[in-house]
């Protein structure tokens, strides 16, 4: 095991405090309730984004179908709200007082089997971590033990993401259709619509969100992160070493749909609706980008990527509806071509560089950039190495 | 759900949905056939095949246009020509598009993925300011109207036939093309062994582009045929592309013949169980079936056995 400050170096808790401090102080304090609303969005993609750092970054798995678990995550904390705010009372207009409304326009006249258990909240709270993560683990186990990886798993859970919408938005009696499920008012009694209900779902937000990075944090920096990435290179020597690889890989498969549903719970929460367009393709492959952006080495980056992306998205829309999937698309397309790390890389190149030159006494060189080098030496690199670039503290 | 109907009519169904589902597996032949070329043979994860289709498609639509204006007289024949025309402008984009982005990325298969996605979102909203938001359709020719009377309760649509023979002629070309002619040999050698076949004088680069255009001039020609079975939208090429990625997965990557077999079998599954079921179940149901086919046999149907 390794000791705590193997686990955080100086350079990570730095980067832990400023986002913190940003995050925690500055946006509450410089925002209005509605623009801390959004970023509490904004980070509950941050969650899925994390979660691909180790799944994608890490162990090279890229998952097209993170939504579903955003979705499954996102639907079982809806479903528990919506129970909430169909009691008889509120209801009593309904041909079958009791049942949420779509179920009655939809001919519905009693609770479907799968919703009955939702009344409870410790259940639905078990449900919102425990269905997306046991969905991927068949899923992993089913293509992991198979040797399936790479492109082929890309497809084949962007095939189930498109599944899942489809089944959905077919389903309008069960789930609420393409509306989704709306209307959703109170916590245990307790109004998510107010202000305050709002600051305090973010402060929530943040400690869930925190949690998950120190997770991230502990599993990069133990042998665990070092199989992932070494799996990702070279996933045949780390075979004929004797581990299994499958296993590792369902491990940080199932990591990532965990953080994503978490996500989604928070998302249902905050935003006080869920509905199948977070659960498909486009936003699923939106999610990857968001990691991308932020740097898929780089578990802080996600989260600044999951911000910066989405307050682009958002002024941008609002202001030139026409010119956003043109900006969208050529961001994407810039960031593969030129910087396949992300920001994170480009802050680790070219900022802590010269701030290295300006405070000599922290210069001390860091630990992983000789491996690199090794790596990069080598004849016959795979296309995997190209990935190595930057493993960093940040 | 069968017990409704007499044999006689159950035959009748299956004949009428199959041949509805001619179409569609046209369609999805003629993607698919771009995507295995793209996929299978270069590894190119290639997300905006969607839009190259719908590309094919719109040019389908102004080719309709300008002849209904000018040409009136020849409109019976301005199919062929958008064919033609929807082919030679797709490979050109295909060809441009392989020069400015896809050469950088064919070490890193997966990030082709994403930029392709991205070059998807440009290209939906270049279409969206050129054609406008709303679905366009074409007419048809009135040779291609109709149906023709198997038997007194099968009817079969003529665009479909014809349509049918089109992906037939296209899939023997592409056939000929790829495992009969010089050029073919050269792809193939270049993707066994890229150092190796440029060290006998292999223009590798110049194999990649033809080859990349090649793929997307065939996905304009399925946006040719796709005009029959729906209208053009902007967006309209997005439904069809994970549909695409499994037909070749399926059928397994590298096998044509594989593609043409799994696109049928998709397509036939899908129109059949759409008249019992509803059209989301019998999607949900195609999918699952493939999904699960992949996930125990994860080389596709005919996989071909390569070193890699």
């Amino acid at each position: 095991m390794n000791s705590l400050k193997q686990i955080f170096p100086k350079g990570d808790l730095i980067a832990f405090a400023i986002l913190a401090v940003l995050l925690a102080v500055v946006f509450p304090l410089a925002m209005d309730v509605f623009r801390l609303n959004l970023v509490g969005k904004y980070l509950t993609y941050a969650f899925v984004a994390l979660g691909l750092v180790l799944c994608w970054g890490y162990g090279g798995i890229l998952s097209l179908g993170q939504g579903i678990f955003f979705g499954l995550g996102g639907y079982c904390m809806a479903m528990f709200l919506k129970l909430e705010a169909s009691s008889p009372e509120n209801t009593a207009i309904q041909s079958t007082p009791g049942i949420p409304d779509f179920m009655d326009w939809n001919q519905l006249t009693e609770l479907p089997w799968f919703w009955e258990p939702f009344h409870s909240l410790s259940f639905t709270i078990i449900a919102v971590m425990l269905v997306p993560t046991v969905f991927a683990f068949f899923i992993g186990l089913a293509m992991f033990k198979r040797r399936v990886g790479g492109v082929y798993f890309a497809i084949i859970t962007q095939a189930i993401a498109a599944i899942l919408t489809i089944l959905i938005i077919g389903q309008q009696g069960y789930t609420g259709g393409v509306n989704g499920i709306t209307d959703l008012r109170t916590f245990l009694g307790w109004d998510i619509r107010t202000d305050s209900a709002k600051v305090i779902l973010y402060f929530v937000n943040l400690v869930l969100l925190f949690t998950c990075l120190v997770i991230a944090q502990i599993i990069r920096k133990n042998k665990l992160g070092r199989i992932l990435v070494a799996m990702r290179g070279r996933e045949e020597r780390v075979r004929f070493s004797g581990y299994d690889v499958a296993n590792f890989k369902i491990f940080v498969f199932c990591i990532g749909a965990l953080f994503a549903a978490l996500g989604g719970a928070m998302f249902t929460l905050q935003v006080g609706f869920m509905s199948p367009t977070f659960v498909g393709i486009v936003p699923s492959i939106e999610m990857v980008i968001l990691c991308a952006v932020g740097g898929r080495l780089s578990i802080f980056g996600a989260i600044y990527g999951a911000l910066l992306v989405n307050f682009a998205k958002t002024s941008f829309s609002e202001s030139f509806p026409e010119l956003w999937l043109f900006a969208m698309g050529a961001l994407f397309i810039s960031v593969v071509l030129f910087f396949p790390n992300g920001l994170a890389s480009v802050y680790q190149d070219h900022i802590v560089p010269r701030f290295k030159k300006r405070f000599k006494k922290q210069g001390k060189p860091v630990a992983v950039k000789p491996r690199v080098q090794t790596a990069k030496n080598q004849p016959n690199t795979t296309e995997k190495t190209d990935d190595v670039l930057t493993g960093g503290t940040l | 759900m069968f017990s409704d109907y007499t044999a006689n009519e159950l035959t009748a169904i299956f004949a009428m949905q199959g041949f509805a589902g001619l179409i569609l597996f046209s369609v999805l032949v003629l993607m698919a056939l771009g995507l295995a070329i793209i996929f299978g043979q270069m590894g190119v994860i290639n997300m905006a095949h969607g839009e190259f289709m719908i590309l094919g498609a719109y040019i389908t639509y102004l080719t309709s246009n300008v002849f209904a204006e000018y040409l009136p007289g020849l409109f019976d024949g301005y199919f062929f020509v958008a064919m033609i025309l929807a082919f030679i402008t797709t490979f050109l984009l295909g060809m441009l598009v392989e020069w400015g982005l896809i050469r950088f990325l064919y070490k890193r298969p997966l990030d082709t993925l994403l930029a392709t996605w991205g070059l998807s979102l440009i290209l939906q909203q270049i279409y969206r300011s050129v054609f406008g938001a709303r679905e366009v359709g074409v007419s048809l020719p009135d040779w291609m109207m109709g149906s023709y009377a198997l038997t007194d309760i099968i009817e079969v649509p003529i665009n479909g036939i014809f349509v049918m023979l089109l992906t037939v002629t296209i899939a023997i070309g592409v056939y000929w093309l790829m495992y009969r002619s010089g050029w073919g040999r050269q792809v193939r050698a270049v993707v066994q062994n890229r150092p190796m076949a440029s060290a006998v004088g292999i223009n590798t680069e110049k194999v990649d582009r033809v080859t990349f255009g090649l793929g997307c001039g065939i996905a304009g020609i399925a946006g040719s045929a796709f005009t029959m079975i729906g209208s053009t939208g902007p967006t309209s090429g997005q439904l069809y592309i994970v549909d695409t990625f499994l037909v070749v997965v399926f059928g397994g990557a590298q096998s044509l013949l594989g593609t043409i077999a799994s696109a049928f079998t998709i397509s036939q599954a899908q129109s059949t169980m759409e008249f019992f079921l509803s059209g989301s179940m019998a999607k949900v149901l195609t999918l699952l079936f493939v999904v699960g086919i992949l996930m125990l046999r994860p080389q596709g149907l005919f996989a071909m056995k390569i070193r890699h």
